[in-house]
């Protein structure tokens, strides 16, 4: 993981950097097992065919864990993932990257916290932004 | 013109029941599975020790432990969970997840027990390319083994 980062040193407007998990089937099958979601769409590919999809496809939760994952990593070892929500709005498929992104939209300080929040979101390597959403955090301060 | 609302007053009674309480025991190797699952190489998701030195009471949960299916832990002995089923019909038949929303209030850790409650936070319709739509926001509310609520999830269905 990365130096750690300070509320003092972001920006509104800014990106974070980006995180990438290339979703093959052995990912999925690791999905399947940490979170019980044994649906099958996800890792037999003659049972996706039949449902009319072009293949298996990644599982939804498994992007909204990657963007939790992607605000876990930018805060650092002080800094603390307080929520992450997104929509689902397309698909994944099977041995695709998957891209997080993030974006600073407002620094406010709330009940004695310096809270980040941010708009966040998954895109295919095509650039399609199947995952929107938002994600809000609490950085450390310098002075601490 | 406008499409003739679905909502009956059966589905406006459900909104707010809350169901019978879950409990799910925060346990080291689901902990270390989901880290896994999602690809994290943070080691407070896998050694106990430095979680402790990063200030964690244990190995702490990574975003998005909650709210799958596999917590609670399936039961042979029960009913399947019925993760999409609703207390009433609704003339639709297809169902899409809509989206995950999950607040942590405080870290959760391995070793914590927590009990969830569900209810139906809201019921709305909209029509979209996909035609008319039946969104059902449910909200779970996570409580830990001292009373105090530490996570909400909130997932909206779209049955269409």
């Amino acid at each position: 993981m990365s130096d750690q980062v300070y509320f003092e040193d972001v920006q509104e407007g800014q990106e974070i950097p980006s995180l990438t998990e290339k979703c093959t089937s052995q990912r999925l099958v690791m999905w399947a097992a940490g979170s019980g979601d044994f649906y099958q769409i996800h890792y037999d590919k003659d049972f996706a065919q039949g449902t009319g999809l072009p293949d298996r496809i990644t599982h939804g939760a498994l992007k909204h864990a990657l963007l939790g994952r992607l605000l876990h990593e930018w805060v650092g070892d002080q800094g603390r993932v307080k929520r992450v929500a997104c929509q689902y709005r397309g698909m994944d498929m099977v041995n695709e990257d998957v891209i997080c992104h993030g974006r600073i939209t407002k620094k406010s300080q709330q009940g004695g916290e310096n809270i980040v929040e941010l708009e966040i979101w998954a895109e295919t390597p095509q650039g399609q932004k199947t995952t929107p959403g938002t994600g809000v955090v609490s950085l450390p301060s310098r002075a601490q | 013109m406008a499409e003739a609302s679905v909502i009956t007053d059966e589905m406006r009674a459900a909104i707010g029941q809350e169901s019978e309480p879950a409990t799910i025991e925060v346990e080291k190797t689901a902990v270390r599975v989901f880290a896994r699952a999602v690809g994290y190489t943070d080691l407070i998701y896998y050694d106990e020790e430095y979680a402790k030195s990063k200030g964690y009471r244990n190995l702490p949960i990574p975003m998005g432990f909650l709210g799958n299916p596999g917590n609670p832990i399936f039961r042979p002995d029960r009913p399947p969970r019925p993760a999409y089923i609703m207390p009433f019909q609704s003339p639709y038949r297809r169902i899409l997840n809509g989206g995950t929303d999950i607040e942590y209030y405080e870290p959760i850790c391995a070793g914590d027990v927590l009990t969830s409650t569900s209810k139906i936070a809201d019921i709305s319709e909209r029509t979209a390319n996909i035609g008319p739509m039946l969104l059902i926001t449910g909200e779970t509310t996570y409580k830990n083994q001292d009373g105090r609520v530490v996570a909400r999830f909130r997932g909206t269905l779209i049955q269409y």
